[in-house]
């Protein structure tokens, strides 16, 4: 124990908000510092306990005071009086608490941290695990009580240290581990789990219990990614509470409850949640365990650093957690209680687990030269004189793509391009909506959470943009937020909506329009805030479409704020800081037909795969078969580098630092923890060296000179390094008033959308979560089979006036009749085949194949 | 099939209009599917989560706590044999023994015929008519090896049919009451006594 006594220590803190706000580079070296946010807690903490994220979610003051994100957690916040103030004593030592604040979170302001299993500060209490037993006074005497299930109250007095409160822990402690078994040798939680280290801080030191334990089977499956082992289970409600309370998914439960108490899934219905790895975070024991990390790694030989997830624009503060410069799990971050969190410390299966895309062995790990045998290994010198060569040469390039880099590798191109004079550039694939919508008034989350009506215009967010969807969940839940939903199926967030609007693909603005002219709904609507999430539910219809709806929704309430639900990692980052088409005619959809047309001499992907991701596969197909040259620069292959001439290796996350904007326009770090794979290089120093041999000084040589380059450069990102919201010279909104809707006259209309696993790059290339994509296939609702005269599941051929394509068609009744809702970007055939990126929307015919 | 039939669905759908809120229907629901299939078939609590709009998980993690559904095929009687304090003491694990062997199975176990199910039970609060068991949960006490035998037979030959009814028929027997013995048929001022329908066995009547 001595030996790991640093480690030990440092691991102390419970992973999932814990040490969250720490410097992880201070972490590996040093104990960290007890942080004194408030005035209050000049006392310091006791070196032995563990920090977690301190006062309770109504703290309002501090929250506006406070910066988020790793830098600017630690300043302190100017000390505003606090009218709600309850003044209790904490050991004899007088602390103003929150009105409503619980004794456990109280006191563990006032430097006093309480033990404890089951309670979790972005929960609710239960009490189950008893560990937080204090004596506390309110007049009557000190009796001993869980502090997580008493508020603070006028003239409390608590008592943490007394010899009664040390033996009632202790009592606890020892039942907890009756039947615990002591593997934690070969268990791995050992080193970072909160029941070792509360029973070396907290406990009895030795154990009077001598008789055989119970025993289970184990381990046992509960998902594809989730192992639990019962016999290390103290039952304490986290996992099932995470289920029930957080991602709304009941698909574990405590049975036979009583002496023989376990947790368990439907005997035929495994936790298929997509937020599943969070319960192994927040398990205090080492019951839950995850698949990609299991005997991967000890805590104590693992390095961390604070990062941010960019798999979606969301921007979940994670901790990337590596060992021997491998990467092996990451962790959600709890930015703590009274910062403005962005993910509460939760994470998507999706982002948590596709760490193993990072070391996949089939990433680019050197520049590729299209030779006579096809792609051919090459060095880079020789890969970058072809493409400074290429560059050179062309009269017209074209670039797609950026929106994978980070901030920093955005802007370099971005640089790039204004000195090689490109107007073709886009961040996006045709796949979202125009940049301008980045500069409507922009809401954050905690606007939208706070907000007395959210109108949803995007797309599915349980599938599209996860933990956006958690925090919504968790306020039209919990909270006063009434959700509107306008969509062309049933989605992840329709159960909770206060009202949920269907209307026909491409007749969204009618029915907005209507919707919200109703007088129950606008007396609603008047009642408070209203924040419109805005995206692009439908990919079979045009992007004109979705505005046209979102322009309706912002007629009828001109005050409303708009948080724009784009969906790619730093799609927000890119288009601010120059990815961003001038306007229509040179947009991703544009610049594809460009190419089709032969008037593109270099088409430059960066970090793009327009064969997979662009709703219109056939353009895509002939905009890469006809521009003249193609340079891929990608982390992975894909079909798209598949074309290329030249293929140059891209550093991927954790690979590179820099930074990244989120949806709501928060700017965070992005950090370098393992060496980029092979060869490959971030983004801007590709550009950089581009730039450079093409004789262009682009002004930076450094990646803190590109971020230095982009504070300077981009007025609207000044602040966001401090902590504010950025914002970019973005082109306009066009103008859709004169968008007409067409009324289906065909037999169906094509919704296309996004599932949360599909083939994206990361997915695929993550042995965890590659096989969890459901496949293509086209759904309708159970009632219209019989018009089409097929059972479900027969294979049928869908005709528009773009193609066909032959898909098995299956019943779903979330689909609304007269509709075929297909998933994107699925293995099997291409539903995009049939969509036309110019028509407004995608009308189907479905044929029997006999 | 051990889905819900029509006719429960039918009543399923009945019990679930007398709460506020579905979910409030869990527990009367598992009573019915017990009732239709002699225990609680998974099929039954995937079909009882629709109809209430929960997940299969909270039926079973709910349904669990209760001692009383069964969770495996089970006899249409089920024979509890207390082998709590009192009953130890009065010969209940001898019957329990005794009881094996008549049946020829194990506590905890079906006949073959798929007639009676034997289980062992915790106190069933008679400790001064020890040693006691429960047919389908209808009393038996100071149980001799001699009256167990014979109140096998008596199942075994139907004779016991009018007084103990298949298992799991407590559900039914809780729905559909007439209104002369609702409660509340009787204003609280008026009522001296018990009622009708309880009638209390004097110590040796």
């Amino acid at each position: 124990m001595s030996d790991h006594e640093h480690s030990e220590h440092d691991e102390q803190p419970e992973p999932d908000t814990s040490s969250a706000d720490q410097e992880a580079a201070e972490r590996g070296e040093e104990p960290p510092e007890p942080q004194a946010t408030d005035a209050e807690a000049d006392v310091p903490a006791d070196d032995e306990q563990p920090e977690e994220a301190s006062a309770t979610a109504d703290d309002d003051h501090a929250i506006a005071d406070e910066t988020q994100g790793g830098e600017g957690a630690d300043e302190e916040a100017p000390i505003a009086p606090d009218p709600d103030a309850v003044t209790i004593t904490v050991n004899g030592r007088a602390f103003a608490a929150h009105q409503g604040e619980l004794v456990i979170n109280a006191a563990e302001r006032a430097g006093e941290y309480i033990p404890r299993f089951c309670y979790h500060p972005r929960m609710s209490s239960v009490g189950m695990c008893r560990q937080c037993l204090v004596e506390i006074d309110t007049g009557r005497g000190p009796a001993i009580q869980p502090s997580c299930m008493i508020t603070v109250a006028p003239d409390m007095a608590v008592i943490t240290d007394s010899h009664t409160v040390e033996r009632a822990q202790e009592g606890v402690l020892e039942l907890l581990l009756a039947n615990h078994p002591l593997d934690c040798p070969v268990c791995d939680k050992g080193g970072e789990c909160p029941l070792q280290d509360q029973t070396m801080s907290h406990g009895p030191g030795e154990s009077r219990y001598v008789e055989q334990k119970r025993h289970y089977e184990k381990p046992i499956p509960i998902s594809d990614h989730v192992l639990l082992d019962r016999e290390r289970c103290i039952l304490c409600d986290r996992c099932t509470r995470f289920a029930d309370e957080v991602a709304g998914d009941k698909l574990i439960h405590f049975i036979d409850r009583g002496n023989n108490t376990e947790v368990a899934t439907f005997p035929d219905e495994p936790f298929a949640s997509y937020f599943s790895g969070n319960t192994v975070q927040i398990c205090p024991v080492g019951a839950l365990t995850a698949k990609p990390y299991r005997f991967k790694a000890r805590p104590w030989d693992l390095e961390q650093a604070d990062s941010t997830c960019t798999t979606c624009s969301v921007g979940c503060r994670v901790s990337v957690h590596s060992s021997r410069d491998q990467l092996l799990r990451y962790q959600g971050v709890d930015t703590g209680l009274d910062t403005d969190s962005v993910n509460l410390g939760w994470m998507c299966d999706r982002g948590r687990f596709n760490f193993e895309a990072v070391e996949s062995e089939l990433r680019l790990a050197d520049p590729q030269i299209r030779g006579e045998a096809g792609l051919a290994t090459s060095p880079w010198t020789s890969a970058l004189s072809i493409v400074e060569q290429l560059l050179r040469d062309a009269s017209t390039v074209a670039l797609l793509g950026g929106a994978r880099s980070t901030n920093e590798g955005a802007f370099a191109w971005a640089k790039l391009a204004d000195a090689l004079g490109i107007e073709h550039r886009d961040a996006q694939l045709g796949d979202g909506l125009p940049a301008g919508v980045l500069d409507l008034p922009r809401a954050t989350i905690d606007d939208a959470v706070n907000a007395s009506t959210v109108i949803l215009l995007g797309p599915d967010l349980k599938e599209e943009l996860p933990v956006l969807y958690l925090r919504l969940r968790e306020a039209a839940v919990g909270g006063g937020t009434k959700l509107v939903e306008f969509s062309t199926q049933e989605t992840g967030l329709t159960r909770y909506a206060w009202k949920s609007v269907r209307h026909a693909p491409g007749m969204g603005a009618t029915e907005v329009a209507r919707t919200l002219a109703d007088p129950a709904m606008a007396e609603q609507l008047a009642s408070g805030k209203v924040v419109i999430v805005a995206g692009r539910g439908n990919l079979a219809a045009s992007e004109e479409t979705a505005l046209a709806a979102l322009q309706a929704a912002r007629a009828a309430v001109p005050e409303a704020t708009v948080l724009p639900a784009l969906r790619r990692g730093n799609v927000v980052g890119a288009l601010q800081l120059g990815l961003a088409p001038a306007d229509a005619a040179h947009d991703a959809t544009a610049t594809l037909q460009a190419c089709a047309d032969g008037k593109v001499d270099v088409l430059v992907l960066l970090g793009a795969d327009p064969l997979n991701d662009c709703p219109d596969a056939d353009l895509a197909r002939r905009g890469l078969a006809g521009a003249r040259r193609i340079i891929s620069i990608d982390t992975h292959p894909s079909e798209s580098t598949q074309q290329a001439d030249v293929v140059l290796p891209a550093a991927a996350f954790a690979e590179q630092s820099g930074t990244t904007t989120n949806l709501e326009g928060r700017v965070t770090d992005v950090a370098h923890k393992v060496t980029a794979h092979g060869t490959s290089r971030p983004d801007w120093m590709i550009a950089t060296e581009l730039a450079a041999r093409l004789g262009h000084d682009l002004g930076f040589a450094s990646i803190a000179e590109v971020t230095a380059a982009i504070v300077a450069d981009v007025p609207g990102y000044a602040t966001a390094f401090d902590g504010g919201f950025a914002t970019g010279a973005v082109p306009a909104l066009p103008d859709v008033s004169n968008h007409e809707q067409i009324p289906s006259g065909y037999d169906f209309r094509l919704v296309v959308s996004r599932k949360l696993y599909d083939r994206a790059v990361n997915t695929v290339m993550s042995p965890s979560i590659a096989k969890l994509n459901i496949g293509a296939g086209a759904r309708v609702h159970s009632l219209d089979l019989p018009r089409v005269g097929v059972d479900d599941g027969t294979d049928v051929k869908l005709i528009s006036a773009k193609g066909s394509v032959v898909l098995p068609l299956i019943a779903d009744d979330t689909v609304q009749r007269g509709t075929i809702w297909a998933p994107f970007n699925m293995a099997g055939a291409d539903v995009t085949d049939l969509v036309d990126a110019a028509a407004s929307v995608t009308d189907v015919r479905i044929e029997r194949l006999t | 099939m051990s889905r819900l039939n029509d006719q429960n669905v039918a009543l399923a759908k009945e019990i679930i209009a007398r709460y506020p809120k579905k979910k409030s229907a869990l527990i009367p629901l598992v009573h019915l599917s017990q009732q239709q299939n002699g225990y609680v078939t998974e099929a039954a609590m995937k079909h009882v989560a629709e109809l209430i709009d929960v997940t299969p998980a909270e039926v079973y993690g709910t349904a669990t706590f209760y001692e009383m559904f069964r969770f495996e095929p089970t006899g249409k009687y089920l024979i509890n044999i207390c082998g709590t304090m009192s009953c130890a003491l009065m010969g209940g694990h001898d019957l329990m023994h005794h009881a094996e062997h008549k049946l020829g199975v194990k506590a905890g176990s079906t006949t073959d015929d798929g007639l009676i199910t034997l289980q062992h039970a915790e106190c069933q609060a008679a400790c001064t008519e020890a040693p006691t068991l429960q047919v389908n949960y209808r009393h038996r006490f100071r149980v001799t090896p001699a009256e167990f035998d014979e109140l096998v037979d008596d199942l075994r030959a139907g004779k016991l049919d009018g007084e103990i009814p298949p298992h799991g028929t407590l559900g039914r027997n809780r729905q559909h009451i007439p209104a002369d013995r609702a409660v509340g048929a009787v204003p609280p001022e008026q009522v001296d006594g018990a009622p009708a329908w309880v009638t209390i066995k004097e110590e040796g009547s």
